[in-house]
């Protein structure tokens, strides 16, 4: 056993708003510069819909991720050894188009137009030639189901839905939508550090996060093909690949990532981890109904004094392993099983996980209008208006019965509260799905307290990061306190 | 295989740094954003180097109470966006002016050693005012310096103020709740001249006029923590993601609390996905469907079994067991008036007997009055209005019946109003009798017509529905048609709804926003909801109620800031104009269109629900129902010098005088010819807001009457001979605006079309307070950065106006002179008192009575020389005469001493003042005179009330009096506002501020004619529009407001467009902001449902032209089946600046934006006035800027033309 720690995140979409603010949080802080205009390191999709870069889920278009080939896990596009020897042929890479052309307007002109017969307007140009631009695409074109018979009908977690379903889903009495926040996974088995020739990809001892060195990446992009959630980009500026960085500045500092502090639907969690890293390569090998169990089942009990013993053999201070144990994550992923990899069968273990949504319930017409069938007040499984092997496919690898047992469980916190507040639920219902969940009285009301009530702090464990160590390593910190910030700020080279 | 890597060299992860130098910064403000969103959130602004690079929520709001969430982090996607306006392209960085109006100036200038005598030259040649207003909008911008500009601005007032009168100096800033002392700076500017302040509230129908209607109240509404404590919510006509984007985890929240969460809405909308029930209720029917709810409800909790809880509820906060007189009309009788206290002979003697309201007393077996009634809040005798079930005679206990039907005298045949059949169904309704000195007459309660308009039937006689089966109105099976929602799945729901409100005792709530109230209709929709709501008793409970979010209207410390504001401090009265009459009338929308019954229509020969509604308006001015400047046909300093040269000395002689005037006809109103030139408004100051495109409602008919520019309207002028009262002149004005000044951080439509624009501060630069509805807290706006580059707060921009005007002044307008002001009949006074009927001085019904059955004549005194001093001074009046609010009156003289103490003080003219030079000051200044802010004043303010109520209230305030709050303060944290009787919500101890919980918990009566919630309304214009009882009304259609005939199909794609708030700006702001442009489709697209787009053979993104009589848009589709057939969304609002390409259809002209399709009418029975809570107040009664029933062809675009 080999115990580490990893910054781990739920989202949950039951929450989720789709407002974008974590969007923006993250582009004014990071990537509103040259090279970045296209970069959204956190986007937010709607599903069904086709995301940024369009299709991006279709790994046969992006060849992303692993496979398993002959029991052996290995990269779906590129090993090292084969993709040092095409190193200069990139066959699956997005183009400018299947992400965006970013553009903006000529504002000016409405300062500088010379008296005319006609109202000037600013016109759309690309950022990238200056030229006047048609806008075809934007990071959130398919946005609230938009172009819906385009995107949303080419949805690849559409596959397996019978024909009924497909056409509920694309008239409006049976049409659903709900959002997708997605950011780097931070994954235990990361495809983009295994595909960069350069070595510039690492993922830190101390956390878990997965940077791409600005010194050493030497563009190669091996990275952008090889995530398979595309969440690595390249600077067309600086000629090197840029990617999420978990804000490890902000958490380093006692914040929360900017795209978890602003998010206002309150959806995001973060805390720290405990996993058993000797277990990757055979938790990411299994078939693909059993990868998010296999999952799970890496992540381990952070009060299971066997773990404690090898989590400090590794150097995990107290301090960490105390955030570990009050983490939210490992409550909504491992305890209380509520919460879901995105597209597990990728196999690279993303450390970033949804509590899927439960959606509206699902109405008929008839001659008389738009019905309800109303003998309960919350949808039951059966009634959602979402196809379950959607949600599957989206979230469990094809496995719906781990789909169905969290909505049960939310369903049954749901009635447990109902008839607790206001008492117009009978107590032996409540006990029935309580009891069919799986889950008790108690763990209901933590349900609920961490969903209906949860403070920033709760919400958000930033695990103490001691910079004073890991400054000792290279400089005195008491030398550090008066020399902090002095000179210019340096920026990473560009060698090409 | 581990790609774990610890054994990185610690130099290699050196780089690392090259972030953390990123995420370093050198201080945080706190602000946030005056933008009307509602939002009111708590944000820190990021600096480094000097700059500003971006922000992020504050999280540090005190906590409420541990029973709730906390309100951490509030903000959304579009505040976040706002730090790429400060150093962007689309900043107003310097003063620019028109070229062609420059040019013009510069001319005259070189003329003229004074510039008022050059701005004269200028606008009174007619050619060379058409010159340059020709040239607005259309380029031709150049820089010019402050002092240049200035004089412009200066010099021009004066000019109007001599020439016209500073009646046609008018301003529009929106929502002054947003940043209090922005808005400030200009009203007080324009009222210490006598300029006009034009509302917003009404004319973006953000007014929910139900709420006047029912409560007496503007809005009040609960705060977002409130919904959490709701069982069951229902969301209608608001998509809480989209608009409440930074509130909405409430509502998650309380799902997973148990509360279940109904949300009606014609599309699958964004808050849809939240929902537990979607109800795609036919867009504008939700009112049909409430109908039917309420049917269900009385059926199944009144009357087949009946909740002790509800029936309580009604007996004491509504006006339910009150009886209303029935008027025999034929075989049938209609409800009518309420029945008097003046009746009967028991109470002959007490004081305004006319305005006191009886109900039947179990005990007594009799007719009673109980305490409460307007008639007792305007007592001289004080402390009965109060909702103590108690004779107002002998405080006997009273014992009020809902109905009658028990001892009955008779049952008769009552007419129900159905306007969706055309039919009038007689249903029967128990009665007694009562000997009144008029003879006998029939009464009924208020209950009792309730079931009979519902159709619940007892076994009474009459056209009763048998049942829920039956098509009769207002049954379940009724309203299929009208909602396409299926009679169970509505009955299912109203025994949801109310079986909850039962078991929670009230905590059942609606959240209701524009997709409701913006229809013709909406005021009708909302009485709907409200019936069902306090039915259920859910109002004035936590978790209850009827909770409308549109607009940040709730400007919480309202007493100081309205003094500071408009300038009260100095002297009153202010001339405050409701904007949807001043635009339908000066705008010249009116000749548009012919009698407002050929798109709502009403039965019978009602002498007033006929006609066109500029007559009607014409009316309502002419009675006081509303106001209306410019007011008269001269100018006001003119006729106080002839009235004072005439020998009129005091306010009543000068009263007299007008009246002479206008009955000899040498006076008139200028609303009864405005078209006439000395009737035009002249002068145009926009600040805080887009004037001329997001709130101008009939856009194009402005570019042309207003700015005498470029239009797209091909509409008819209709109105010659349908007018009789208002002078129809064949040729209608062009350009009537000589001059359009706007404010401005960026250069939006409003901006690009006026022909000043002066570069005002951000809010990132600028100190201000901010409060909202949303939240309980009060905030600070703070400048992070001083203004960038030349612009000004506008705070100081008006100061700066100031001063240049009064500079001017001393030697064109000198000394003190008199204003002969015209004010309506004012809310929350005696004026509440003033008409029972409606009789036409005019026309010879009754006699011209300034304040009683006409406006009010008052004097109001200026001193323009020293306009600059008094507007940087805290005027005497806040000390000599208090503060005022609701008809309370405290005295704050110790505090204003005080701050005179306390604060830099402005010495003038031998006396000292405490200073609001700086708009710290100004903050500080309301902060400490304001109840919600300071306990002790809070405190004063219960007192008063107390003597008006008889109850016991200081105890509320008792805890806080210690309490008092400075803008440092708020700085620091943001703080929670105090109970206060000017609000009526109880927050102490942490409790989430519900509206009305004051009135409920502690029985001060709302501001209405019973003191109670009106189910029923007895003004005599809305008897005779029918409206006394929440009736279903049909929605205009398509061809009857004229706004098709010159467009015409080819084909083409006919729809309701539908303009909802939308995901990526807040009304215009944010859309031109490239981050919300790139996250949406780089351009506002209109939104088709797929199958219609398909018929027009239009596919995603493709350039569409849409179109009416009224004007053009030009832009792309977004081709979804979220929405249904028949309906398109065109997201509210974009700018004609970014990214519209021409028009083929209109000339290859330049098309518009979506107020290009939208004409301002006004539904004439809320122009009703002079009685009860129907008297008028600024932003809080009066026709609204609807515009929801607007419909256009929509085609594919033949040729893309920049």
């Amino acid at each position: 056993m080999d115990v580490r720690a990893q910054i781990a995140a739920v989202f949950h979409l039951d929450k989720c708003i789709g407002c974008h603010t974590c969007s923006i949080a993250c582009k004014n802080i990071w990537t509103d510069r040259r090279g970045t205009e296209y970069m959204w390191w956190n986007n937010v999709e709607t599903k069904p819909g086709t995301g940024y870069p369009t299709l991006w889920e279709g790994q046969n278009k992006y060849k992303g991720g692993w496979e398993v080939v002959d029991g052996k896990l290995r990269l779906r596009s590129t090993g090292k050894v084969r993709g040092l020897t095409n190193i200069f042929f990139q066959p699956y890479l997005p183009t400018i188009d299947d992400y965006y052309e970013p553009w903006t307007y000529r504002y000016q002109d409405l300062f500088d137009a010379p008296a005319g017969d006609d109202q000037p307007t600013a016109r759309p140009i690309s950022q990238i030639t200056g030229q006047y631009i048609d806008i075809e695409a934007g990071p959130n074109w398919d946005d609230d189901l938009g172009g819906s018979p385009i995107y949303a009908a080419n949805d690849p977690n559409l596959v397996g839905l019978s024909d009924e379903e497909r056409a509920q889903l694309f008239q409006l009495q049976g049409l659903v939508f709900f959002y997708l926040p997605r950011i780097c996974n931070h994954c235990l088995n990361p495809a983009c550090v295994a595909a960069c020739p350069s070595g510039a990809l690492y993922k830190r001892a101390e956390d878990g996060i997965v940077l791409v060195n600005q010194d050493v990446c030497r563009g190669w992009r091996y990275c952008v093909s090889g995530c398979p959630y595309k969440k690595v980009y390249f600077n067309w500026s600086t000629g090197k690949s840029e990617k999420c960085i978990f804000c490890y500045p902000r958490q380093e500092t006692g914040y929360a990532p900017a795209c978890f502090h602003t998010c206002v639907g309150r959806i995001r969690y973060l805390g720290p981890v405990l996993y058993d890293a000797d277990g990757i390569t055979a938790a990411a090998s299994v078939p693909d109904p059993e990868l998010v169990e296999a999952q799970r089942a890496l992540i381990l009990d952070p009060f299971r004094p066997d773990v404690l013993e090898g989590a400090r053999r590794n150097g995990i201070g107290d301090q960490w392993l105390a955030a570990a144990q009050a983490a939210p994550t490992y409550k909504l992923i491992k305890q209380w099983r509520l919460a879901l990899p995105l597209h597990a069968e990728f196999r690279t273990l993303p450390m970033l996980w949804y509590v899927p949504p439960l959606l509206p319930m699902m109405g008929t017409v008839t001659e008389h209008g738009y019905r309800l069938d109303a003998d309960e007040l919350y949808a039951g499984l059966a009634e959602r208006r979402v196809p379950l092997r959607f949600l599957a496919n989206l979230l469990a690898a094809g496995n719906e019965r781990l789909v169905t047992d969290s909505l049960a469980k939310q369903v049954a916190v749901r009635f447990y509260k109902r008839a607790q507040t206001v008492g117009d639920v009978p107590a032996n219902k409540v006990e029935k799905l309580l009891a069919r969940a799986g889950c008790s009285p108690e763990e209901a009301e933590q349900i609920y307290r961490l969903v209906a009530m949860p403070t920033f702090g709760e919400r958000h464990l930033v695990p103490p990061f001691q910079r004073e160590l890991a400054v000792a390593d290279l400089v005195d910190p008491q030398t550090q306190r008066g020399e902090e910030g002095l000179g210019p700020r340096r920026r990473p080279h560009r060698e090409f | 295989m581990s790609w774990i890597k610890d054994l990185v060299s610690p130099s290699t992860r050196s780089w690392e740094d090259f972030y953390r130098n990123r995420w370093q910064y050198d201080k945080t403000v706190r602000s946030t954003h005056g933008v009307n969103c509602t939002g009111g959130c708590s944000w820190l602004v990021f600096v480094k180097d000097g700059i500003i690079v971006w922000e992020t929520q504050a999280l540090d709001y005190p906590g409420l109470n541990p029973r709730l969430p906390p309100y951490e982090p509030r903000g959304c996607q579009r505040g976040i966006s706002f730090s790429w306006y400060i150093y962007s392209p689309l900043r107003v960085k310097y003063p620019y002016a028109r070229g062609a109006l420059l040019d013009l100036w510069r001319a005259a200038r070189a003329q003229h050693t004074d510039p008022v005598a050059a701005w004269a030259s200028v606008v009174e040649d007619d050619a060379a005012r058409a010159t340059y207003q020709r040239a607005r909008g259309k380029g031709g911008f150049r820089r010019v310096a402050w002092d240049e500009a200035l004089e412009i601005v200066a010099a021009s007032t004066v000019y109007t103020v001599k020439k016209w009168g500073p009646d046609r100096v008018v301003g529009f800033s929106p929502i002054p709740a947003m940043s209090m002392l922005s808005y400030a700076a200009g009203s007080r500017f324009l009222q210490l001249l006598g300029a006009v302040n034009l509302s917003f509230y009404d004319w973006y129908a953000d007014l929910p006029n139900a709420f006047p209607e029912v409560w007496g109240e503007q809005t009040d509404v609960c705060e977002s923590a409130d919904w959490y404590n709701a069982k069951y919510i229902v969301v209608m006509g608001a998509n809480l993601n989209m608009t409440r984007t930074p509130d909405v985890h409430f509502v998650s929240e309380a799902r997973h609390n148990g509360s279940k969460l109904v949300v009606l809405s014609p599309d699958f909308s964004q808050v849809s996905k939240y929902a537990d029930w979607w109800l795609p209720v036919t867009a504008g029917q939700d009112g049909a469907f409430w109908m039917a709810v309420n049917h269900v409800i009385l059926r199944e909790f009144f009357v087949d079994r009946q909740v002790p809880y509800f029936v309580d509820y009604l007996k004491r906060y509504s006006d339910a067991p009150f009886l209303v007189v029935l008027d025999k009309v034929g075989e049938a009788h209609k409800p009518g008036r309420l029945l008097h206290a003046s009746a009967l002979a028991r109470y002959k003697d007490v004081e305004n007997p006319d305005w006191q309201y009886l109900l039947w007393d179990q005990k007594s077996g009799e007719a009673r009055l109980p305490n409460g009634t307007i008639g007792q809040r305007w007592a001289k005798q004080p402390g009965k209005w109060n909702l103590k079930l108690e004779d107002a005679l002998d405080g006997a206990p009273l014992e009020p019946l809902l109905s009658l039907i028990g001892g009955k005298d008779d049952v008769l045949p009552v007419q129900v109003a159905d306007f969706a059949g055309g039919e009038a169904p007689l249903r029967g309704v128990p009665v007694k009798y009562v000997q009144t000195a008029a003879g006998r007459v029939a009464v009924a309660t208020i209950f009792d017509l309730l079931l009979a308009h519902f159709g619940v039937g007892r076994g009474l006689a009459g056209d009763y529905p048998q049942s829920y089966d039956d098509e009769a109105p207002y049954t379940p099976a009724w309203q299929e048609k009208l909602t396409g929602i299926d009679r169970q799945t509505v009955a299912c729901f109203a025994r949801e709804f109310a079986g909850t409100a039962e078991m929670t005792e009230g905590r059942a709530m609606v959240i209701v926003g524009a997709g409701a109230n913006h229809w013709y209709h909406n005021n009708l929709i909302y009485r709907a909801a409200i019936t069902a709501l306090l039915l259920c008793g859910t109002c004035g409970r936590n978790g209850g109620g009827m909770n409308h979010y549109v607009g940040q209207e709730k400007l919480v410390p309202m007493a100081p800031w309205s003094s500071l504001a408009f300038a009260m401090d100095w002297g009153k009265p202010p001339r405050l104009q409701n904007t949807p009459s001043f635009h339908y009338m000066n705008s010249d929308q009116w000749r548009y269109e012919r009698d407002f019954t050929e798109y709502h229509p009403v039965p019978g020969n009602q002498p007033h629900a006929r006609g066109h509604t500029a007559d009607l308006e014409a009316l309502a001015v002419r009675l006081g129902w509303l106001p209306s400047y410019p007011q008269f046909n001269r100018n006001p300093l003119d006729l106080a010098r002839e009235a004072e040269a005439a020998g009129a000395k005091d306010d009543r002689a000068v009263a007299e005088w007008t009246v002479g005037q206008l009955k000899n006809k040498s006076l008139s109103f200028a609303v009864e010819d405005p078209d006439a030139p000395e009737n035009w408004p002249r002068l145009y100051f926009i600040w805080r807001g887009n004037a001329l495109l997001a709130s101008a409602k009939g856009h194009e008919f402005m570019l042309k009457h207003y700015l005498g520019t470029h239009t797209n309207e091909v509409a008819n002028d209709v109105a010659e001979g349908s007018v009789h009262d208002v002078v129809y002149r064949p040729e209608a004005p062009v350009g009537k605006m000589d001059l359009v000044v706007d404010l401005n951080f960026r250069m939006d439509t409003s901006a690009l079309y006026s022909d000043i624009v002066l570069p005002a501060a951000t809010w990132y630069e600028k100190n201000d307070l901010n409060s909202t509805d949303l939240h309980s807290y009060v905030h600070p706006m703070g400048q992070a950065v001083p203004p960038c580059w030349e612009s000004k707060t506008d705070w100081e921009i008006f100061k700066a106006i100031a001063a240049r005007f009064s500079a001017l002044a001393a030697s064109h307008l000198p000394g003190t002179m008199r204003d002969l002001v015209a004010v309506p009949l004012q809310h929350d006074t005696p004026d509440e008192l003033a008409q029972l009927t409606i009789k036409d001085w005019a026309k010879g019904e009754t006699e011209p009575i300034p304040g009683k059955t006409m406006p009010k004549i008052v004097l109001a005194e200026r001193d323009f020389a020293n306009l600059y001093n008094r507007f940087v001074s805290l005027g005497p009046a806040v000390h000599h005469e208090g503060l005022t609010m609701h008809g309370a009156r405290w005295s704050v003289a110790d505090i204003y001493e005080g701050l005179a103490a306390s604060q830099p003080q402005a010495p003038w003219d031998g006396r000292t003042y405490p200073s609001l030079s700086d708009a710290v000051d100004a903050a500080n200044a309301i902060l400490r005179l304001a109840p919600e802010t300071n306990g002790e004043v809070a405190y004063r303010a219960f007192q008063a009330e107390e003597v008006k109520t008889g109850m016991p209230l200081a105890d509320l305030a008792e805890g806080y009096r210690g309490s008092s709050y400075t803008f440092l303060d708020l700085v620091a944290q943001p703080r929670r506002v105090l109970t206060s009787p000017c609000w009526s919500g109880i927050v102490n101890d942490g409790r989430a501020y519900s509206g009305y919980t004051l009135n409920v918990d502690r029985l001060v009566p709302w501001r209405t004619l019973t003191g109670r919630q009106h189910l029923y309304l007895d003004h005599p214009l809305y008897i005779e529009f029918g409206e006394q009882l929440p009736a279903y009304k049909p929605k205009p259609g398509p061809f009857v407001m004229r706004e098709l005939d010159n467009s015409k199909d080819g084909g083409a794609l006919l729809v309701n467009i539908l303009t909802p708030h939308g995901k990526w700006h807040i009304h215009s702001t944010y859309m031109d902001n490239l981050r919300m442009l790139t996250l949406s489709r780089g351009i506002e697209p209109c939104w088709l449902n797929d199958q219609d787009a398909l018929a027009i053979g239009v596919t995603d993104n493709d350039w569409v032209e849409v179109y009416n009589d009224n004007g053009v848009v030009v832009t792309r589709a977004a081709v979804s089946a979220r929405l249904p057939r028949g309906i398109a969304m065109y997201y509210h609002a974009p700018e004609r600046t970014i990214s519209v390409p021409k028009s083929p259809l209109r000339g290859n002209k330049r098309a518009g934006s979506h107020n290009s399709l939208t004409r301002a009418r006004l539904n004439p029975v809320l122009l009703a006035g002079g009685y009860g809570q129907f008297t008028y107040a600024f932003n809080y009664w009066g026709p609204t800027g609807f515009n929801r029933d607007t419909f256009v062809y929509v085609r594919k675009l033949p040729q893309l033309n920049w």
